[in-house]
């Protein structure tokens, strides 16, 4: 059986595992025998934990992937970003103004951006990076919010910017003063959290909280789930 | 007539007076600025070291993005002198032109013209043909052109009027009625950046601009450049209160003037903007107007 299967051989860190093909990078680590403590979060290609540089045989360019998501290849070189050491600037949302001023007061390089639209072609997610760090240097926050709407935070946009921007902390800190400051209040989420702080979910809790663990397991069970909306 | 616009940040930001007001005016003589569906920062300053190729990827890109019309549009000095420097850069050096266009992954031959909108005014409109568009004419207002450093110099690069003894805003405050004031500092620079690491020598640059033209009569300073308006007007704030207010001179873009003479909807001005606001002056000048006219 296993001479049928035909093998794959990537370097991890530079060191060459031979692993069935088909795999992704993530189950041809764990194939090899590592147990993914850190750059493994949801395996689904939405947390952003596994962002991956690679290189495959006879390419200059560096390609990067979610290792969740990205289909080992023969004679790829890889190595895991599990965290990027960024700049990240604390702040109070409600008292910062959503402005140009404030993005620039707390990541002032993102003046420094000189174009060259390398976060873009790294970003997994086929963000358009460049684009709204130029929105953020005019205060366009809303255009910042939404088209960074997609991004997971996996840090490789600022591990290969010349001008070492951290475009992802910058883009959360636009969403986040969009939320505040420019969305319109949802009034169905406003009327829904008026019912649940005058108690409409305390009685379930209740009885959840005093069940036992075979009864939880029935109820997990058992759970309605909604239909999607279509 | 329909061409590609390049705002530039400031223009988005800090000076929405001048991208308001010449919307306003343009669409008035029938000129639709388009402006550029995505863009970036152009760099600011044209990037002067010859064996480097990074300041010109941005530029470049712009450009490229207006080749199809083959003409892009811009107002700002510093945007337009960027850009017009970069293209010239990468019609006369082939590698370097190769460089970075292979980098951007575009291909890009040099061939967008970067137009300033005064030359719009007197190439594509012609000043005689504006004069007779005007319905408020600024007659008896006095102005003195200002045009700093960018937009004229480097010389043999920006092929944009004589550096010494430029024309171009005078025959266009002329096309309005107004009265050009001649003042000898008007292509001296006005501190330009040097306004964020030694404001007192940007203000001091400005003040003498300033001082000279209202010394030759100036009720108000005329400008294309959002930093020079910024050096101007906000010089004014700098200075002490008591030594000059009476002499304050509102900085105002001449495409407010446009706007103005041209009847456009007045809340393109934005003259709440202004650091010394040019209403005063504006309705001083209109009473002297209907008095003058109740005399004769």
């Amino acid at each position: 059986m296993a001479g049928e299967t035909a093998m794959v051989r990537f370097y991890l860190m530079g060191k060459p595992h031979d692993v069935p093909k088909g795999l992704t990078i993530q189950k041809a680590m764990e194939y090899a025998g590592f147990r993914l403590l850190r750059g493994c979060g949801c395996r689904g290609g939405f947390c952003g934990a596994c962002g991956t540089v690679y290189r495959t045989a006879n390419d200059y360019r560096l390609k990067v992937g979610l290792a969740c998501q990205t289909v080992v290849e023969d004679q790829m070189y890889l190595a895991l970003i599990p965290f990027f050491p960024a700049v990240k600037a604390a702040y109070r949302v409600e008292d910062l103004p959503p402005t140009a001023e404030s993005l620039i007061g707390l990541y002032p390089e993102i003046l420094r951006c000189v174009g060259c639209n390398t976060c873009r072609k790294v970003c997994p997610q086929q963000i358009e990076v460049m684009r709204y760090i130029a929105a953020a240097q005019r205060g366009d926050i809303a255009k910042v919010a939404d088209l960074s709407f997609d991004c997971l935070m996996c840090g490789l946009c600022a591990s290969r910017c010349p001008a070492e921007i951290v475009q992802y902390n910058v883009a959360i800190l636009a969403r986040r003063l969009y939320a505040r400051h420019l969305a319109r209040p949802a009034a169905h989420l406003e009327a829904r959290v008026a019912e649940i702080e005058a108690g409409a979910c305390e009685a379930d809790l209740d009885a959840m909280v005093a069940a036992s663990e075979a009864d939880l397991r029935r109820l997990y069970a058992a759970r309605e789930i909604e239909p999607e909306e279509l | 007539m329909r061409i590609p616009y390049f705002p530039g940040c400031t223009l988005h930001s800090k000076a929405r007076n001048f991208d308001a007001s010449a919307r306003a005016a343009a669409l008035a003589l029938d000129i639709v600025m388009e402006e550029l569906p995505e863009w970036t920062c152009c760099g600011a300053a044209f990037p002067m070291a010859a064996d480097s190729a990074m300041g010109l990827v941005a530029p470049t890109r712009i450009l490229a993005s207006a080749k199809e019309a083959g003409k892009l549009l811009t107002l700002c000095s510093f945007c337009y002198n960027t850009l017009k420097r970069t293209n010239r850069v990468l019609t006369t050096d082939a590698e370097r032109r190769r460089k970075v266009t292979t980098f951007i992954e575009e291909e890009y031959e040099g061939t967008v013209r970067t137009v300033h909108l005064l030359e719009v005014l007197r190439d594509e409109v012609g000043f005689e043909a504006l004069a007779k568009r005007v319905t408020k004419r600024l007659d008896g207002l006095k102005l003195a052109p200002y045009y700093g450093c960018l937009l004229l110099r480097p010389a043999d690069e920006m092929e944009f009027d004589d550096p010494e003894r430029p024309s171009i805003l005078e025959n266009f405050l002329e096309s309005l009625g107004c009265q050009v004031v001649d003042f000898p500092h008007k292509t001296e620079c006005c501190g330009s950046f040097v306004a964020v690491s030694s404001p007192e020598t940007a203000a001091a640059c400005s003040a003498r601009i300033l001082e000279t033209a209202t010394k030759c009569g100036a009720e108000m300073l005329v400008v294309s450049c959002p930093l020079c308006q910024y050096n101007l007007d906000r010089a004014q704030r700098a200075v002490p209160v008591g030594r000059t207010r009476a002499r304050q001179v509102p900085v105002v873009y001449f495409t407010q003037l446009l706007a103005l003479a041209l009847g456009c909807d007045e809340a393109c001005l934005h003259f709440d903007v202004h650091a010394v606001d040019p209403r005063p002056r504006l309705s001083a000048w209109l009473d002297r107007k209907s008095g003058a006219t109740v005399t004769a």
